[in-house]
Order: structure tokens, then sequence, then C-alpha cells
């Protein structure tokens, strides 16, 4: 058996290891706990901001009772859905009932795992990156059939059937045109991607090389999470709130989370993937070349990078928060049309545009 | 079923079947006026069932009065027609002018609470004229607020008129033939829709319609979009009147000088004999009024509002039919639906313009 002189290594350390193991375990969840209680202290927060920006387009105040500024409203609501009696329809099917928001939940946070935050600081890096999550996000739609099937309700079901076909239909192009980033960037990992557009400072992000890209991104991510103006779901459909009408309590909650965790995700990955990621942008600058100790360099690079990425984040939470709040619905069929009879086409002429422009320059 | 029992009981037995609302109120002719089942747009409806009980008294009234009562139809227009384009926006998606509209309606109500004292349901135009004058101040008021006022219009329109999922929505859903809507009996806004010209306002003006300026917008294609159009340009129009009322109306009495009709002021009522007298008869008993039948209408905002009134001599309505508008609008509803998608049905029901409180009276 021929060994590998990295795999001997490797073994090696793992032996050395061996006493820390049980550490070793704990340790490792830590950097995943730590995400998931930034997701979720995010989410309070696009909730409120969500809030508070309707409020402002709307010429009213936003909550303002539950704790400073209101900003307690997003707990406030979710103790009130955990209180909630849990209901389940009596002839619907009780396990699909329970596991359709459960994976949609859990698709939409295995999406966070590729998502960089700095130039280590990613859970996986992974060198498929955006490919894992494309994947991921297509179970989805499992979930809300799941859910619309097992409501035993004509109208949960066919706003179950309506979401998979606006999922689907909006996937096509949004994963033609993050092909088209990751041919530019010539690598699917998304600390890669980053990398590649660090270059030119403002200049080097994507969205000057893929502008059609960028558009079509936030229309397609819009509609991948059902918001505005692709909300026939959740908002008018045949009166009632699609496959979400038999929900109560808690898991109601999770289709609730669902909505802007998928927000979020898209968010990121517009930052991610068009506007730069974690770096500052201004070029010819570099920060940390003053500082010569190591450690506290790494963190407060960190702590930009963070910074700088959820800043890029917002930005474009901002955008769709204010569409939500000013365009009108579009309905099924015409969002249908959207999605196959125009994104499409473009989205391939983008492709070949893309590959015909790496080959040129190659 | 109690309290229609109990109002049927106390007012009185007519050979009309009791009915809640509207009728069983106006049961003997005294000087307040209804309760009103389009609760969006109150005054209109004052004003069809006051002109209806004026034109068979052969009453005159005074011309502050009318100029007063044609203000207060035209700020009834715009706060119904802002109420129903935005919760038909509502219905399509754009939540936002819906509260932006509820702003400016808000003001409106404020001028509303002003004269006769109540936001909503306010018995001011009464038999005869109206209730009270107006007080220091409503004029300026309303000249301030008017002028901000084209520019909400213009805000609204930005965010729906040119939008094109907004269009993709509206044009060419629900629409209805000139003929169509005639065959139905529709009036207002969804007549004017397909191209008939057909205002009350200019086509049988009543109080001082006549001498206001004002331009009639009318459709070509009958479909949603047309109607919202309409909807907005009748706003601006009704801004236009409410310009000129103020500097047009003369100072004067504001109710008929006939005080077997208009009770007197409280004030007079507890220093004179007689007025003290008339008071006592006309909020007891009411008064009498001749005997053939009339049918009012005017340009209630969501359409032809119509009294039919019969009288039999006597001082309680022998009948008091209403004509209201969203029944006739209502019953389009299946024609204008079909060959469209059932998200379609919720925003035809919003652009007829119903309120089920007229509907179901």
């Amino acid at each position: 058996m021929i060994i590998d002189s990295v795999e001997v290594e490797t073994i090696n350390s793992f032996s050395k290891l061996e006493l820390l193991k049980e550490v070793y375990g704990l340790i490792s969840i830590l950097p995943i706990l730590t995400l998931l209680l930034g997701i979720t202290i995010e989410v309070l927060v696009i909730v409120w901001l969500e809030r508070e920006i309707s409020a402002s387009i709307q010429q009213r105040i936003g909550p303002e009772y539950a704790g400073p500024l209101g900003l307690l409203q997003a707990i406030a609501d979710g103790t009130k859905l955990l209180l909630k009696e849990d209901i389940l329809p009596s002839r619907g099917d009780i396990s699909l009932f329970s596991i359709g928001p459960s994976i949609a939940v859990i698709s939409v946070l295995l999406s966070f795992l590729v998502i960089p935050l700095g130039y280590h600081f990613v859970l996986a890096d992974l060198s498929i990156g955006v490919f894992l999550w494309i994947a991921i996000s297509s179970i989805a739609p499992i979930g809300l059939l799941m859910a619309g099937y097992s409501s035993n309700n004509k109208y949960s079901f066919s706003g179950g059937l309506r979401a998979a076909a606006q999922s689907i239909s909006y996937e096509i192009p949004l994963t033609f045109f993050v092909l088209a980033i990751s041919l530019l960037s010539n690598s699917s990992s998304t600390v890669d991607i980053v990398e590649a557009q660090s270059k030119y400072g403002f200049f080097g992000w994507n969205i000057w090389r893929q502008p059609i890209g960028f558009l079509v991104f936030l229309i397609s991510s819009l509609a991948e999470c059902e918001r505005l103006p692709f909300d026939l779901l959740e908002a008018e459909e045949e009166l009632v709130a699609g496959y979400q009408t038999e929900y109560s309590g808690i898991k109601y909650g999770l289709f609730y989370l669902v909505s802007y965790l998928n927000l979020l995700v898209s968010s990121l990955f517009v930052t991610v993937l068009y506007l730069g990621g974690w770096n500052l942008s201004i070029p010819y600058i570099s920060f940390f070349d003053f500082f010569q100790m190591n450690k506290a360099v790494g963190i407060l690079e960190m702590t930009m990078g963070i910074f700088i990425t959820l800043t890029k984040a917002y930005l474009f939470l901002f955008i769709s928060i204010t569409i939500r709040w000013t365009l009108p619905r579009m309905r099924m069929d015409q969002l249908l049309n959207l999605g196959w009879k125009f994104l499409l086409p473009i989205s391939l002429g983008n492709l070949l545009l893309t590959t015909s422009s790496q080959l040129v320059s190659l | 079923c109690g309290l229609a029992l109990l109002l049927f009981l106390r007012f009185g037995s007519t050979k009309a079947p009791p009915r809640l609302g509207a009728p069983l109120i106006f049961k003997s002719f005294v000087v307040r006026s209804v309760v009103d089942p389009i609760y969006v747009s109150t005054m209109a409806q004052e004003h069809a069932h006051s002109s209806a009980v004026e034109r068979l008294l052969n009453c005159e009234v005074p011309l502050r009065a009318q100029y007063i009562r044609v203000l207060f139809c035209e700020i009834t227009r715009i706060s119904n027609h802002s109420l129903a384009s935005t919760t038909h926006a509502m219905d399509v998606g754009a939540s936002t002018p819906f509260l932006w509209a509820f702003e400016e309606r808000e003001k409106l109500l404020e001028f509303y609470e002003r004269v006769p004292g109540a936001r909503m349901h306010a018995s001011f135009i009464r038999p005869g004229g109206v209730a009270q004058d107006l007080p220091l101040g409503l004029c300026r008021d309303i000249d301030s607020s008017t002028q901000q006022f084209a520019s909400r219009i213009d805000e609204l329109e930005e965010m729906s008129t040119g939008n094109r999922i907004w269009k993709q929505r509206l044009v060419d859903i629900g629409t209805v033939t000139a003929q169509q809507a005639k065959d139905w009996g529709f009036s207002g806004v969804m007549l004017r829709g397909p191209g008939v010209c057909w205002d009350s306002r200019r086509a049988a003006p009543y109080d001082v319609h006549d001498q206001s300026d004002l331009d009639v917008p009318v459709g070509t294609r009958g479909d949603r979009y047309d109607r919202y159009c309409i909807r907005i340009e009748e706003m601006r129009q009704s801004v236009r009147i409410i310009v000129q009322c103020p500097n047009q109306m003369p100072s004067g009495m504001i109710k008929a000088d006939d005080r077997k009709l208009c009770p007197p002021s409280r004030s007079r009522m507890k220093l004179s004999m007689e007025s003290c007298a008339h008071h006592f008869e006309l909020y007891t008993e009411g008064f009498s009024v001749p005997a053939p039948s009339t049918y009012t209408a005017v340009e209630a905002p969501k359409g032809e509002f119509g009294v039919f009134l019969v009288s039999n001599g006597s001082n309680r309505p022998y009948r008091c039919k209403i004509r209201a508008p969203g029944f006739a609008h209502s019953q389009g509803l299946d024609s204008m639906s079909k060959h469209h998608m059932p998200a379609d049905v919720v925003t035809i029901i919003g652009t007829q313009d119903i309120v089920f409180g007229e509907v179901d009276r």
C-alpha cells in the first residue's frame, strides 16, 4: 500500500491529538454554534429592520413598545409563536406536516456553511462552495411541497405546487449566472471568488464585469425567497396564505424564519459573488501593513471583514425590503413567464458571452 | 333581529317590511339624517336622502347651503377614491399607497369632524340645507390642505400608474364594454370606464354643479387600468372644485327659512316660544311630506346613489328604496372575471369599488 506523505502527516497529527479527542470534538462545534447564534441575531435584526424601513416608507412609526426602539419586537413575536397551540390537521399527513418546514429550514441553514466572512473565516472552504449552495437550496421546494400536500387543503396544495414551480423556475437563471461568475473567477469556491475580486479594489468587483448578472441575480433571489414582487404564495393566493395556511405556532414561525434566512443567505451571496465580499475595496490602501503584531492584526482584520461583508449585505437587504413595500405583486403566470421566457434566455446569452470572453482572454 | 324588532315596534308600523339599517331609521321624517350604509362616503348618501325629501316638499335650499353641500361632496369623493384606489392597490400587492392615502384621508376626516362633529357618519346634510354653518378657519384649512394634495396624488401615481407590474396586472383585466355596462346597470366610474360619458353632475346637475368648472374623465377600454386612472383624475377634478367653492360661496342662510322643516337653533329655542314649539314638533313628530313619490339620484363617488321615496302624506315614509351603486356592480363580477385567473377576482372586486354595507343594506 502506497501512502502519501501528506496522509502520513495527517495520521500522525491525529494520533497526537488522541488525548484531546473529546475536547477536539467539542471545539469543532463551537464555530458552528457561533454561526448559528450570529444568524439568529441577524434574523432578528432583519425583522426589526424590515418593520422600521416599511414604517418609514409608509409614513408611520414602526415598533416602539417592545424594548428600546422596538428592538425586541422580533423576540416578542417569536415567543408568541412558541407559546401558541400547535394545530395539526386531522386528516392530513402529520409526519409530512411536521417535517415540511424543518426541511426548508435545514436546507437554508446548510447554505451558511460556505459563506466567507473573511479569508479563513468560513465554516467549510469547499472547492464547490457556490455549487453546494445552489444544490442545497433546491431542497427547500421539497419542504414546501410537503407542507402544501400534507395540509389536506386544496388551497395549500395549490400553493405548495406554485411555490415549487416558482423556486424551480428561478433557480435556473440563478445557476447560470453563478456559473458565469465561477468562470470569471476560475473556481467555484466562494473564497476564491472573493479573492478574484480583490485585485483592483472597487473596480474589481464582479458587478462591473457582470452588470446584467447582478440585476438578474437580484430578481431571481427575490423570487427564490418568495418576496414581493413574487410573493403570490404567501400574500393572496385565492385569499388564503398558500402552503402556510394550516400552520400555527412555531411551525409557522419556522416558515417565517425560512423566509428571512433565505433573504439573508441571498444577500450574503450577492455580496460574495458581486460586491467583493470582505474586501475593503479602496484600491492601494493596505491598512494592515502598518501593524507588526500578527495576532491583533488578525483579529482586527477579521472584524473588518465581517463588518464589511455585513454592510454590503445590508445594502442588498435594504434594496429588497424597499422593493417589497413599493412594487405590486406579479400574478403566477406572469411570474413564470418572466422566469422562463425572459430571464433564461438572458442567462444563456450571458453565459455565452462570458465563456467567449474567457476564451478570447486566454 | 331583536334590535330590528325593537326599532320596528318603537317607530310604529308601516306597510313596508321592516329592514335593518337606513330605511328603518328613516321611518319618520325627523330632521336627523340617516345612518349610512355606505360608511365610506357618507355625505353623498345624506345628500341623496335630503334631496329626495326636498323634492317632494318643493323646498328651496339656500345658495350657501348648496355650495357647502358641493364642497363636502367633493371632499367625500376624494376620501372615497383615495380609499378605493389604494385598497385596490393593496389587493394587487402594493401596500404603501394605502397608508399614504389614509394619511390624506385623516386630514379630510378632520374636516368632516369640524363641521358636524363626527368623522364618518356625519349627519350634516339635512332636508332644507345643512345642519350647521362652517366654523371659522375651516375654509382656510381646506385651502392649505388642497394645495398640497395634488402632490400627494402625484406620489400615489408615481407608485402605480407607470409601473410595469401594475400595468401587467390591470390592463385588459375586468374589461366591460359600454353596452354591457348599460345592461348591467353600472354607474359612476364603472360606466365612464368603457367610454359612456354620463356623470350626474353634468348630465342632470343638482345644487350648484352647473356653475362649477368640471371636466369629466372618461376611459376608452373599460378595463381596470382605465377605471383606476379615471379615479385618480376625478380626485384631481374634485380638488379643482374644492378650490373654487369657498371662493364662490356667498354668505347667507344655511337652512331653508321654513321653521316647519328645519329646526331653529338651540339658543333661539330657549328664548322664543314659537321656536320652542317648532323644535318640539320637529323632533317628536317630524314633518309631513306631500303625497307623490320621487326618485332622486346623486353622483356618489361609487356611482349613482339613488333614493326612491314614496310618501302617503303623513310624517312617515311609505317606502324608501335605496339604489346603491355597489349592488349592480357586484352582480357584474361573474361576467367581468370570465377567462381570468383567480388572482384577478379579488382585484376585480376592488376595482368595482364595492362596499358591502351598501350591497347588503
